[in-house]
Protein backbone atom coordinates (compact mmCIF):
# COMPACT_ATOMS: atom_id res chain seq x y z
CA UNK A 1 0.00 0.00 0.00
CA UNK A 2 2.89 2.26 1.11
CA UNK A 3 4.71 1.29 -2.28
CA UNK A 4 1.43 2.10 -4.03
CA UNK A 5 0.56 4.97 -2.99
CA UNK A 6 4.79 7.08 -2.88
CA UNK A 7 6.09 4.57 -6.06
CA UNK A 8 6.64 8.17 -7.84
CA UNK A 9 9.28 8.79 -5.71
CA UNK A 10 10.37 5.60 -6.08
CA UNK A 11 13.27 5.27 -3.26
CA UNK A 12 15.43 2.63 -4.98
CA UNK A 13 18.37 3.85 -6.84
CA UNK A 14 17.80 7.32 -6.43
CA UNK A 15 18.98 7.95 -2.40
CA UNK A 16 22.62 7.04 -3.33
CA UNK A 17 23.38 9.70 -5.81
CA UNK A 18 21.19 12.88 -4.17
CA UNK A 19 23.29 11.38 -0.62
CA UNK A 20 26.70 11.60 -2.98
CA UNK A 21 25.97 14.83 -4.31
CA UNK A 22 24.09 16.34 -0.90
CA UNK A 23 27.97 15.00 0.77
CA UNK A 24 29.74 17.07 -1.90
CA UNK A 25 28.36 20.25 -1.34
CA UNK A 26 28.48 19.80 2.41
CA UNK A 27 31.97 19.42 2.17
CA UNK A 28 32.72 22.50 -0.09
CA UNK A 29 30.46 24.29 1.69
CA UNK A 30 33.02 24.17 4.87
CA UNK A 31 35.92 24.61 3.06
CA UNK A 32 34.19 27.66 1.50
CA UNK A 33 32.85 28.37 5.05
CA UNK A 34 36.58 29.10 5.88
CA UNK A 35 37.94 30.62 2.88
CA UNK A 36 34.95 33.79 3.29
CA UNK A 37 35.63 34.41 6.95
CA UNK A 38 38.96 33.48 8.04
CA UNK A 39 39.83 37.55 7.75
CA UNK A 40 37.33 38.38 10.36
CA UNK A 41 38.01 35.17 12.38
CA UNK A 42 42.04 35.70 12.09
CA UNK A 43 41.34 39.76 13.08
CA UNK A 44 39.43 38.44 16.64
CA UNK A 45 41.89 35.93 17.24
CA UNK A 46 45.01 38.22 16.77
CA UNK A 47 43.44 40.70 20.22
CA UNK A 48 43.47 37.36 22.40
CA UNK A 49 46.08 35.55 21.34
CA UNK A 50 48.56 36.44 18.37
CA UNK A 51 49.99 32.79 18.59
CA UNK A 52 46.63 31.31 17.25
CA UNK A 53 47.02 28.28 15.29
CA UNK A 54 45.46 26.83 12.30
CA UNK A 55 43.26 24.34 14.08
CA UNK A 56 41.90 27.59 15.70
CA UNK A 57 41.33 29.88 12.71
CA UNK A 58 39.66 26.58 11.10
CA UNK A 59 37.19 26.61 14.59
CA UNK A 60 36.32 30.11 14.88
CA UNK A 61 35.85 30.08 11.28
CA UNK A 62 32.76 27.40 11.50
CA UNK A 63 31.46 28.83 14.98
CA UNK A 64 31.17 32.40 14.06
CA UNK A 65 28.12 34.23 15.63
CA UNK A 66 27.82 36.74 12.52
CA UNK A 67 29.80 34.63 9.39
CA UNK A 68 29.80 36.00 6.14
CA UNK A 69 28.72 32.17 4.91
CA UNK A 70 27.50 29.75 8.02
CA UNK A 71 28.57 26.33 8.39
CA UNK A 72 25.79 23.63 7.30
CA UNK A 73 26.22 22.54 11.40
CA UNK A 74 25.13 26.26 12.26
CA UNK A 75 22.30 26.20 9.79
CA UNK A 76 21.22 23.19 10.74
CA UNK A 77 21.14 23.83 14.62
CA UNK A 78 19.32 27.35 13.59
CA UNK A 79 16.81 25.21 11.91
CA UNK A 80 16.16 22.75 14.44
CA UNK A 81 15.64 25.60 17.30
CA UNK A 82 13.26 27.36 15.26
CA UNK A 83 11.24 24.65 14.12
CA UNK A 84 11.05 21.46 16.34
CA UNK A 85 12.02 23.22 19.64
CA UNK A 86 9.29 26.21 19.18
CA UNK A 87 5.74 26.11 19.78
CA UNK A 88 4.54 26.03 16.37
CA UNK A 89 2.45 28.96 17.08
CA UNK A 90 5.24 30.69 17.88
CA UNK A 91 6.18 34.20 16.32
CA UNK A 92 9.64 32.86 16.07
CA UNK A 93 9.00 29.38 14.81
CA UNK A 94 9.88 29.09 11.30
CA UNK A 95 6.97 26.83 10.48
CA UNK A 96 4.67 29.29 11.24
CA UNK A 97 6.68 31.67 8.77
CA UNK A 98 6.45 28.81 6.72
CA UNK A 99 2.66 28.56 6.89
CA UNK A 100 1.98 32.32 6.26
CA UNK A 101 3.91 32.25 3.13
CA UNK A 102 2.75 28.92 2.04
CA UNK A 103 -0.90 29.75 2.33
CA UNK A 104 -0.21 33.05 0.05
CA UNK A 105 1.67 30.69 -2.44
CA UNK A 106 -1.24 27.83 -2.52
CA UNK A 107 -4.03 30.87 -3.09
CA UNK A 108 -1.73 32.52 -5.66
CA UNK A 109 -1.18 29.08 -7.57
CA UNK A 110 -4.55 28.15 -7.49
CA UNK A 111 -6.29 31.45 -9.03
CA UNK A 112 -2.84 31.32 -11.21
CA UNK A 113 -3.30 27.97 -12.62
CA UNK A 114 -7.43 28.61 -12.91
CA UNK A 115 -6.38 32.08 -14.85
CA UNK A 116 -3.61 30.24 -17.13
CA UNK A 117 -6.39 27.24 -17.79
CA UNK A 118 -8.79 29.88 -18.95
CA UNK A 119 -6.36 31.91 -20.79
CA UNK A 120 -5.37 29.19 -23.03
CA UNK A 121 -8.76 27.49 -23.31
CA UNK A 122 -10.04 30.98 -24.85
CA UNK A 123 -6.42 31.24 -26.75
CA UNK A 124 -6.96 27.76 -28.51
CA UNK A 125 -10.60 28.41 -29.34
CA UNK A 126 -11.10 32.09 -30.73
CA UNK A 127 -8.43 33.12 -33.33
CA UNK A 128 -8.81 36.88 -32.12
CA UNK A 129 -7.51 36.14 -28.47
CA UNK A 130 -4.46 34.11 -29.80
CA UNK A 131 -3.35 37.40 -31.98
CA UNK A 132 -4.98 39.80 -29.29
CA UNK A 133 -3.97 38.41 -25.91
CA UNK A 134 -0.61 36.12 -26.52
CA UNK A 135 1.76 39.36 -27.15
CA UNK A 136 0.48 40.77 -23.49
CA UNK A 137 1.08 37.54 -22.16
CA UNK A 138 4.82 37.59 -22.74
CA UNK A 139 5.30 41.22 -22.35
CA UNK A 140 4.00 40.40 -18.74
CA UNK A 141 6.67 38.51 -17.66
CA UNK A 142 9.49 40.74 -19.39
CA UNK A 143 8.89 43.01 -16.50
CA UNK A 144 11.08 42.18 -13.61
CA UNK A 145 8.84 40.83 -10.90
CA UNK A 146 11.48 43.42 -8.09
CA UNK A 147 9.97 45.99 -9.90
CA UNK A 148 6.50 45.58 -10.01
CA UNK A 149 5.63 43.56 -6.71
CA UNK A 150 6.25 47.20 -4.24
CA UNK A 151 4.06 48.09 -6.47
CA UNK A 152 1.31 46.29 -6.61
CA UNK A 153 1.83 46.25 -2.23
CA UNK A 154 1.60 49.83 -2.59
CA UNK A 155 -1.70 50.27 -4.96
CA UNK A 156 -3.59 46.99 -2.77
CA UNK A 157 -2.00 48.87 0.56
CA UNK A 158 -4.03 52.28 -0.18
CA UNK A 159 -7.29 50.79 -0.93
CA UNK A 160 -6.78 49.03 2.35
CA UNK A 161 -5.92 45.36 1.17
CA UNK A 162 -2.57 44.01 2.64
CA UNK A 163 -1.76 40.74 4.07
CA UNK A 164 -2.43 37.48 1.72
CA UNK A 165 -4.10 38.90 -1.04
CA UNK A 166 -1.43 41.26 -2.13
CA UNK A 167 1.13 38.30 -1.89
CA UNK A 168 -1.32 35.85 -3.62
CA UNK A 169 -1.64 38.60 -6.30
CA UNK A 170 2.20 38.71 -7.07
CA UNK A 171 2.19 34.84 -6.92
CA UNK A 172 -0.47 34.84 -9.46
CA UNK A 173 1.07 36.82 -12.12
CA UNK A 174 4.10 34.74 -12.00
CA UNK A 175 2.16 31.43 -12.24
CA UNK A 176 -0.15 31.94 -14.89
CA UNK A 177 2.17 32.35 -17.58
CA UNK A 178 4.03 28.69 -17.99
CA UNK A 179 0.39 27.00 -17.21
CA UNK A 180 -1.20 29.15 -20.05
CA UNK A 181 1.59 28.59 -22.34
CA UNK A 182 1.91 24.75 -21.28
CA UNK A 183 -2.15 24.76 -21.92
CA UNK A 184 -2.36 25.95 -25.22
CA UNK A 185 0.23 23.72 -26.29
CA UNK A 186 -1.51 20.94 -24.31
CA UNK A 187 -4.66 21.75 -25.59
CA UNK A 188 -3.17 22.41 -29.45
CA UNK A 189 -1.58 18.28 -28.43
CA UNK A 190 -4.24 15.87 -30.41
CA UNK A 191 -3.13 14.75 -33.79
CA UNK A 192 -5.27 15.12 -36.78
CA UNK A 193 -6.53 11.96 -36.89
CA UNK A 194 -8.11 12.37 -33.32
CA UNK A 195 -9.91 15.19 -33.93
CA UNK A 196 -10.99 14.16 -37.44
CA UNK A 197 -11.99 10.93 -35.98
CA UNK A 198 -14.53 13.48 -33.45
CA UNK A 199 -15.30 14.84 -36.86
CA UNK A 200 -16.92 11.96 -37.87
CA UNK A 201 -18.50 11.87 -35.05
CA UNK A 202 -19.99 15.41 -35.29
CA UNK A 203 -18.89 16.29 -32.05
CA UNK A 204 -19.63 19.41 -30.67
CA UNK A 205 -16.82 21.84 -29.76
CA UNK A 206 -17.81 21.40 -26.08
CA UNK A 207 -17.21 17.51 -26.38
CA UNK A 208 -13.90 17.60 -28.23
CA UNK A 209 -12.42 20.37 -25.72
CA UNK A 210 -13.57 17.70 -22.70
CA UNK A 211 -12.84 14.46 -24.40
CA UNK A 212 -10.03 14.74 -26.52
CA UNK A 213 -8.33 18.51 -25.72
CA UNK A 214 -8.70 18.34 -22.34
CA UNK A 215 -7.10 14.52 -21.32
CA UNK A 216 -4.68 15.12 -23.77
CA UNK A 217 -3.19 18.27 -22.48
CA UNK A 218 -2.65 16.28 -18.74
CA UNK A 219 0.67 15.34 -19.39
CA UNK A 220 1.50 19.40 -20.38
CA UNK A 221 -0.78 20.95 -17.18
CA UNK A 222 1.58 18.82 -14.79
CA UNK A 223 4.89 20.23 -16.35
CA UNK A 224 3.88 23.13 -16.28
CA UNK A 225 1.79 23.41 -12.65
CA UNK A 226 5.43 21.96 -11.17
CA UNK A 227 6.93 24.85 -12.66
CA UNK A 228 4.09 27.36 -11.53
CA UNK A 229 3.86 25.92 -7.82
CA UNK A 230 7.48 26.69 -7.69
CA UNK A 231 7.41 30.14 -8.87
CA UNK A 232 4.71 31.25 -7.45
CA UNK A 233 6.75 30.40 -3.73
CA UNK A 234 9.45 32.46 -5.62
CA UNK A 235 6.62 35.34 -5.61
CA UNK A 236 5.36 35.11 -1.99
CA UNK A 237 8.84 35.63 -0.86
CA UNK A 238 9.55 38.61 -3.14
CA UNK A 239 5.89 39.63 -2.14
CA UNK A 240 6.78 39.62 2.14
CA UNK A 241 10.24 41.74 0.57
CA UNK A 242 8.86 44.88 0.29
CA UNK A 243 5.68 45.52 2.49
CA UNK A 244 7.61 45.23 5.82
CA UNK A 245 5.55 42.00 6.37
CA UNK A 246 6.18 40.41 10.06
CA UNK A 247 5.84 37.46 9.31
CA UNK A 248 6.91 34.97 6.44
CA UNK A 249 9.97 33.39 5.27
CA UNK A 250 10.95 37.03 3.21
CA UNK A 251 9.95 38.71 5.89
CA UNK A 252 12.87 36.62 8.34
CA UNK A 253 15.01 36.93 5.40
CA UNK A 254 14.73 40.37 5.66
CA UNK A 255 15.09 41.15 9.48
CA UNK A 256 18.09 38.66 8.90
CA UNK A 257 19.48 40.89 6.74
CA UNK A 258 18.73 44.22 9.04
CA UNK A 259 20.50 42.13 11.63
CA UNK A 260 23.28 40.82 10.23
CA UNK A 261 22.12 37.70 11.11
CA UNK A 262 23.24 35.40 8.74
CA UNK A 263 22.22 32.28 9.94
CA UNK A 264 18.50 33.18 10.19
CA UNK A 265 18.57 33.88 6.81
CA UNK A 266 20.12 30.90 5.61
CA UNK A 267 17.39 28.72 7.89
CA UNK A 268 14.63 30.62 6.28
CA UNK A 269 16.56 29.99 3.10
CA UNK A 270 16.78 26.37 3.50
CA UNK A 271 12.78 26.21 4.68
CA UNK A 272 11.65 27.93 1.25
CA UNK A 273 13.71 25.26 -0.36
CA UNK A 274 12.30 22.46 1.52
CA UNK A 275 8.68 24.08 1.40
CA UNK A 276 9.55 24.68 -2.30
CA UNK A 277 10.34 20.54 -3.03
CA UNK A 278 7.23 19.65 -0.96
CA UNK A 279 5.20 21.66 -3.16
CA UNK A 280 6.71 20.22 -6.43
CA UNK A 281 6.34 16.85 -4.58
CA UNK A 282 2.70 17.01 -4.00
CA UNK A 283 2.01 18.17 -8.05
CA UNK A 284 4.10 15.29 -9.01
CA UNK A 285 2.11 12.61 -6.61
CA UNK A 286 -1.11 14.06 -7.65
CA UNK A 287 0.28 13.99 -11.47
CA UNK A 288 1.50 9.83 -10.93
CA UNK A 289 -1.90 9.03 -9.53
CA UNK A 290 -3.75 10.80 -12.19
CA UNK A 291 -1.65 9.39 -15.23
CA UNK A 292 -1.66 5.69 -13.31
CA UNK A 293 -5.64 6.06 -13.51
CA UNK A 294 -5.53 6.58 -17.26
CA UNK A 295 -3.45 4.50 -18.42
CA UNK A 296 0.44 5.84 -18.79
CA UNK A 297 2.93 3.39 -19.30
CA UNK A 298 4.61 2.16 -16.45
CA UNK B 1 -51.72 -21.04 -46.20
CA UNK B 2 -50.07 -19.30 -42.99
CA UNK B 3 -47.77 -16.65 -43.26
CA UNK B 4 -43.92 -17.28 -42.91
CA UNK B 5 -42.90 -16.14 -39.45
CA UNK B 6 -40.68 -13.18 -40.27
CA UNK B 7 -37.46 -13.45 -40.27
CA UNK B 8 -35.67 -13.46 -36.97
CA UNK B 9 -32.94 -11.54 -36.02
CA UNK B 10 -30.47 -13.43 -34.41
CA UNK B 11 -27.40 -11.60 -34.12
CA UNK B 12 -27.55 -9.00 -36.71
CA UNK B 13 -27.19 -5.41 -34.85
CA UNK B 14 -30.00 -3.58 -34.71
CA UNK B 15 -30.21 -0.35 -36.79
CA UNK B 16 -29.21 2.26 -35.39
CA UNK B 17 -30.31 5.20 -34.13
CA UNK B 18 -28.35 7.89 -36.74
CA UNK B 19 -28.47 5.45 -40.25
CA UNK B 20 -31.65 5.86 -41.90
CA UNK B 21 -32.81 3.20 -44.08
CA UNK B 22 -34.35 5.37 -46.91
CA UNK B 23 -31.88 3.90 -49.43
CA UNK B 24 -32.91 0.47 -50.66
CA UNK B 25 -31.07 -2.08 -50.10
CA UNK B 26 -29.87 -2.45 -53.96
CA UNK B 27 -30.04 1.61 -54.02
CA UNK B 28 -27.13 3.60 -54.98
CA UNK B 29 -25.23 5.03 -51.39
CA UNK B 30 -22.09 6.91 -52.85
CA UNK B 31 -23.02 8.86 -55.75
CA UNK B 32 -19.69 10.83 -57.45
CA UNK B 33 -20.12 12.96 -60.73
CA UNK B 34 -17.52 14.79 -62.46
CA UNK B 35 -15.54 15.22 -59.47
CA UNK B 36 -12.40 17.43 -58.95
CA UNK B 37 -10.38 18.65 -56.38
CA UNK B 38 -7.45 21.07 -56.95
CA UNK B 39 -5.38 22.08 -53.20
CA UNK B 40 -4.41 25.83 -53.54
CA UNK B 41 -1.00 25.41 -52.67
CA UNK B 42 1.45 28.11 -52.13
CA UNK B 43 3.53 27.62 -54.94
CA UNK B 44 1.57 25.97 -57.47
CA UNK B 45 -1.99 24.31 -57.42
CA UNK B 46 -2.08 20.64 -56.94
CA UNK B 47 -4.56 18.57 -58.95
CA UNK B 48 -5.46 15.86 -56.29
CA UNK B 49 -8.64 14.31 -58.22
CA UNK B 50 -10.21 15.49 -62.02
CA UNK B 51 -13.12 13.87 -63.30
CA UNK B 52 -14.45 11.32 -60.82
CA UNK B 53 -17.19 9.26 -61.70
CA UNK B 54 -18.24 6.77 -59.16
CA UNK B 55 -21.33 4.50 -57.61
CA UNK B 56 -21.60 2.79 -54.84
CA UNK B 57 -24.40 0.64 -53.64
CA UNK B 58 -25.68 -0.55 -50.66
CA UNK B 59 -23.99 -4.03 -49.60
CA UNK B 60 -21.18 -3.40 -51.96
CA UNK B 61 -17.47 -4.09 -51.20
CA UNK B 62 -15.31 -1.33 -53.02
CA UNK B 63 -11.53 -1.11 -53.17
CA UNK B 64 -9.50 1.98 -54.01
CA UNK B 65 -6.09 0.89 -55.08
CA UNK B 66 -3.45 3.31 -56.53
CA UNK B 67 -0.06 4.43 -56.20
CA UNK B 68 0.42 7.04 -53.48
CA UNK B 69 -0.54 10.38 -54.35
CA UNK B 70 -3.68 9.12 -56.30
CA UNK B 71 -6.26 10.74 -54.53
CA UNK B 72 -7.51 7.75 -53.18
CA UNK B 73 -7.89 8.98 -49.41
CA UNK B 74 -8.66 12.02 -50.61
CA UNK B 75 -11.55 10.97 -52.45
CA UNK B 76 -12.60 8.88 -49.19
CA UNK B 77 -11.99 11.88 -47.23
CA UNK B 78 -14.37 13.67 -49.60
CA UNK B 79 -16.98 11.21 -48.94
CA UNK B 80 -16.78 11.67 -45.45
CA UNK B 81 -16.66 15.71 -45.41
CA UNK B 82 -13.19 15.39 -44.31
CA UNK B 83 -12.12 17.57 -47.71
CA UNK B 84 -14.59 19.79 -50.16
CA UNK B 85 -14.48 19.20 -53.73
CA UNK B 86 -14.08 21.77 -55.84
CA UNK B 87 -15.82 20.81 -58.84
CA UNK B 88 -18.63 18.29 -59.41
CA UNK B 89 -21.59 16.71 -57.23
CA UNK B 90 -21.37 14.02 -54.58
CA UNK B 91 -24.30 12.55 -52.29
CA UNK B 92 -24.17 10.34 -49.24
CA UNK B 93 -27.27 8.90 -48.87
CA UNK B 94 -29.22 10.90 -51.08
CA UNK B 95 -27.97 13.56 -49.29
CA UNK B 96 -24.42 16.07 -49.29
CA UNK B 97 -21.54 14.30 -47.18
CA UNK B 98 -21.99 17.12 -45.22
CA UNK B 99 -25.72 16.36 -44.13
CA UNK B 100 -24.46 12.50 -43.84
CA UNK B 101 -21.40 13.54 -41.40
CA UNK B 102 -23.86 15.62 -38.81
CA UNK B 103 -26.48 12.18 -39.29
CA UNK B 104 -23.39 10.30 -38.34
CA UNK B 105 -24.33 7.77 -41.89
CA UNK B 106 -20.69 6.87 -41.86
CA UNK B 107 -17.88 5.05 -39.57
CA UNK B 108 -14.00 5.75 -40.52
CA UNK B 109 -11.12 3.26 -39.76
CA UNK B 110 -8.22 5.50 -40.18
CA UNK B 111 -4.56 4.19 -41.37
CA UNK B 112 -3.79 5.05 -38.22
CA UNK B 113 -5.85 2.98 -35.27
CA UNK B 114 -6.26 6.77 -33.54
CA UNK B 115 -6.85 5.39 -30.42
CA UNK B 116 -7.15 8.17 -27.36
CA UNK B 117 -4.33 6.46 -24.91
CA UNK B 118 -6.07 7.92 -21.92
CA UNK B 119 -8.92 5.64 -22.33
CA UNK B 120 -8.58 1.58 -21.75
CA UNK B 121 -10.14 -0.64 -24.98
CA UNK B 122 -13.33 -0.75 -23.36
CA UNK B 123 -14.00 3.42 -23.06
CA UNK B 124 -12.84 3.68 -26.51
CA UNK B 125 -14.82 1.88 -28.11
CA UNK B 126 -17.20 3.39 -26.15
CA UNK B 127 -16.24 7.16 -27.32
CA UNK B 128 -18.94 7.09 -30.34
CA UNK B 129 -22.02 6.32 -28.38
CA UNK B 130 -20.66 8.66 -25.47
CA UNK B 131 -20.73 11.56 -28.22
CA UNK B 132 -23.93 10.60 -28.91
CA UNK B 133 -25.47 10.93 -25.85
CA UNK B 134 -26.34 6.69 -25.40
CA UNK B 135 -26.81 5.64 -22.14
CA UNK B 136 -23.95 4.50 -20.03
CA UNK B 137 -25.84 0.39 -20.64
CA UNK B 138 -26.37 0.43 -24.06
CA UNK B 139 -22.78 1.52 -24.72
CA UNK B 140 -20.94 -0.88 -22.19
CA UNK B 141 -23.30 -3.54 -24.01
CA UNK B 142 -22.25 -2.36 -26.98
CA UNK B 143 -18.90 -1.77 -26.89
CA UNK B 144 -18.56 -5.77 -24.93
CA UNK B 145 -20.49 -6.79 -28.12
CA UNK B 146 -18.18 -5.68 -30.68
CA UNK B 147 -15.42 -6.27 -28.92
CA UNK B 148 -16.18 -10.11 -28.62
CA UNK B 149 -17.00 -9.86 -32.69
CA UNK B 150 -13.70 -8.46 -33.79
CA UNK B 151 -11.69 -11.40 -31.11
CA UNK B 152 -11.07 -8.58 -28.25
CA UNK B 153 -12.71 -10.25 -25.29
CA UNK B 154 -10.94 -10.02 -22.27
CA UNK B 155 -9.03 -7.46 -23.17
CA UNK B 156 -11.69 -4.37 -22.17
CA UNK B 157 -9.22 -3.53 -19.74
CA UNK B 158 -6.27 -3.19 -21.49
CA UNK B 159 -4.99 0.43 -22.53
CA UNK B 160 -3.53 1.00 -26.14
CA UNK B 161 -0.20 0.52 -25.60
CA UNK B 162 -0.57 -3.03 -24.29
CA UNK B 163 -2.01 -3.87 -27.10
CA UNK B 164 -0.31 -5.23 -30.81
CA UNK B 165 -0.74 -3.01 -33.77
CA UNK B 166 -3.20 -5.32 -34.89
CA UNK B 167 -5.26 -5.40 -31.85
CA UNK B 168 -5.51 -1.61 -31.47
CA UNK B 169 -6.43 -1.49 -35.05
CA UNK B 170 -9.28 -4.27 -34.46
CA UNK B 171 -10.22 -2.14 -30.95
CA UNK B 172 -11.11 0.67 -34.24
CA UNK B 173 -13.22 -1.27 -36.36
CA UNK B 174 -14.73 -2.26 -33.54
CA UNK B 175 -15.22 1.56 -32.42
CA UNK B 176 -16.25 2.15 -35.86
CA UNK B 177 -19.23 -1.14 -36.11
CA UNK B 178 -20.31 -0.44 -32.94
CA UNK B 179 -23.14 2.32 -33.54
CA UNK B 180 -23.74 0.32 -36.62
CA UNK B 181 -23.09 3.23 -39.61
CA UNK B 182 -24.73 1.29 -43.15
CA UNK B 183 -21.22 2.71 -44.93
CA UNK B 184 -17.82 2.48 -43.27
CA UNK B 185 -15.13 3.83 -44.76
CA UNK B 186 -11.54 1.97 -44.14
CA UNK B 187 -8.42 4.24 -45.06
CA UNK B 188 -5.49 1.52 -45.41
CA UNK B 189 -6.09 -0.01 -42.47
CA UNK B 190 -3.90 -2.72 -42.22
CA UNK B 191 -1.51 -0.79 -43.96
CA UNK B 192 1.19 -0.65 -41.12
CA UNK B 193 0.58 -4.18 -40.18
CA UNK B 194 3.25 -7.15 -40.92
CA UNK B 195 2.11 -9.46 -43.53
CA UNK B 196 0.97 -12.24 -41.42
CA UNK B 197 -1.04 -10.48 -39.39
CA UNK B 198 -2.68 -8.47 -42.22
CA UNK B 199 -3.77 -12.33 -43.53
CA UNK B 200 -5.37 -12.37 -39.91
CA UNK B 201 -6.94 -9.06 -40.02
CA UNK B 202 -8.44 -9.96 -43.48
CA UNK B 203 -9.89 -12.82 -43.25
CA UNK B 204 -11.75 -11.57 -40.25
CA UNK B 205 -12.70 -8.44 -42.31
CA UNK B 206 -14.18 -10.94 -44.54
CA UNK B 207 -16.32 -12.22 -41.54
CA UNK B 208 -17.43 -9.80 -40.50
CA UNK B 209 -18.40 -7.84 -43.63
CA UNK B 210 -20.69 -11.47 -44.36
CA UNK B 211 -22.25 -10.86 -41.15
CA UNK B 212 -22.90 -7.56 -41.33
CA UNK B 213 -23.15 -6.68 -45.05
CA UNK B 214 -21.83 -3.07 -44.78
CA UNK B 215 -21.09 -0.63 -47.58
CA UNK B 216 -17.68 -0.45 -47.06
CA UNK B 217 -15.27 1.80 -49.33
CA UNK B 218 -11.47 0.13 -48.88
CA UNK B 219 -8.22 2.11 -49.65
CA UNK B 220 -5.40 -0.35 -50.29
CA UNK B 221 -2.24 -0.30 -51.87
CA UNK B 222 -2.22 -4.42 -52.10
CA UNK B 223 -3.29 -5.85 -54.93
CA UNK B 224 -3.63 -8.92 -53.08
CA UNK B 225 -6.16 -7.17 -50.47
CA UNK B 226 -8.16 -5.77 -52.81
CA UNK B 227 -8.99 -8.93 -55.27
CA UNK B 228 -9.70 -11.29 -52.04
CA UNK B 229 -11.95 -8.84 -50.05
CA UNK B 230 -13.64 -6.36 -52.87
CA UNK B 231 -16.65 -6.97 -54.90
CA UNK B 232 -15.86 -3.94 -57.38
CA UNK B 233 -12.15 -2.82 -57.37
CA UNK B 234 -11.01 1.08 -58.60
CA UNK B 235 -7.84 1.40 -60.12
CA UNK B 236 -6.56 4.80 -59.96
CA UNK B 237 -3.41 6.60 -60.95
CA UNK B 238 -1.57 9.75 -60.37
CA UNK B 239 -0.69 13.15 -61.06
CA UNK B 240 -3.65 13.79 -61.81
CA UNK B 241 -5.79 11.52 -59.10
CA UNK B 242 -8.36 9.70 -61.71
CA UNK B 243 -9.71 6.40 -61.94
CA UNK B 244 -8.42 3.99 -64.67
CA UNK B 245 -10.44 1.25 -64.27
CA UNK B 246 -13.43 -0.39 -62.55
CA UNK B 247 -13.32 -4.09 -62.51
CA UNK B 248 -16.54 -5.50 -60.96
CA UNK B 249 -15.09 -9.08 -58.71
CA UNK B 250 -15.73 -12.32 -60.62
CA UNK B 251 -14.91 -13.66 -56.99
CA UNK B 252 -17.99 -15.99 -55.09
CA UNK B 253 -19.73 -13.94 -52.35
CA UNK B 254 -18.06 -16.71 -49.71
CA UNK B 255 -14.51 -16.73 -49.67
CA UNK B 256 -11.01 -17.60 -48.07
CA UNK B 257 -7.42 -16.38 -47.88
CA UNK B 258 -7.01 -19.44 -50.00
CA UNK B 259 -9.65 -18.08 -52.88
CA UNK B 260 -6.62 -15.48 -53.76
CA UNK B 261 -5.07 -18.75 -55.15
CA UNK B 262 -7.63 -19.73 -57.74
CA UNK B 263 -7.30 -18.52 -60.83
CA UNK B 264 -10.47 -16.40 -61.12
CA UNK B 265 -8.70 -14.31 -58.34
CA UNK B 266 -5.66 -14.23 -60.54
CA UNK B 267 -7.25 -12.98 -63.04
CA UNK B 268 -8.55 -10.28 -61.46
CA UNK B 269 -5.25 -9.30 -59.40
CA UNK B 270 -3.55 -9.15 -63.72
CA UNK B 271 -6.26 -6.87 -64.51
CA UNK B 272 -5.55 -4.69 -61.41
CA UNK B 273 -1.96 -4.77 -62.79
CA UNK B 274 -2.73 -3.55 -66.54
CA UNK B 275 -4.91 -0.50 -64.81
CA UNK B 276 -2.14 0.34 -62.42
CA UNK B 277 0.61 0.02 -65.00
CA UNK B 278 -1.62 1.76 -67.73
CA UNK B 279 -1.58 4.40 -65.16
CA UNK B 280 1.84 4.99 -65.22
CA UNK B 281 2.43 5.40 -68.56
CA UNK B 282 1.31 8.45 -67.99
CA UNK B 283 4.76 10.06 -66.67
Amino acid sequence: MTRAVFGFLSPKGRVLPIVTVVAIIIVLWYALAIGLNYARVSELLVQDNPDYTTTDLIKGAWTMERPVLPAPDQIAVDLWKSTAALKVTSKRSLIYHAYITSSATVVGFAFGAILGVLLAAGIVHVRTLDRSLMPWIIASQTIPILAIAPMIIVVLGNIGITGLIPKAIISMYLCFFPVAIGMVKGLRSPDPLQMDLMRTYNASEFQIFWKLRVPASIPFLFASLKVAIAISLVGAIVGELPSGALAGLGARMLSGSYYGQTVQIWSALLMAAILGMAMVYVIAGIEWATLRRTGARG
Amino acid sequence: MPTEPTAKVVDLPVRGRNTDGKAAPSGVIIDIRNLSLTFQTADAPVVALTNIDLAVRAGEFVSLIGPSGCGKTTLMRIVADLEQPTEGTITVNGVSPREARLKRAYGYIFQAAALYPWRNVQRNVELPHEIMGVSKEEREAKAKRYLELVGLKGFEKKFPWQLSGGMQQRVSIARALSFDPQLLLMDEPFGALDEITRDRMNEELLQIWEKTRKTVIFVTHSIDEAVLLSTKIVVMSARPGRIVDVIDSTLPAIRTLETRETPAAQELAHRVRIGLKAGHSYD
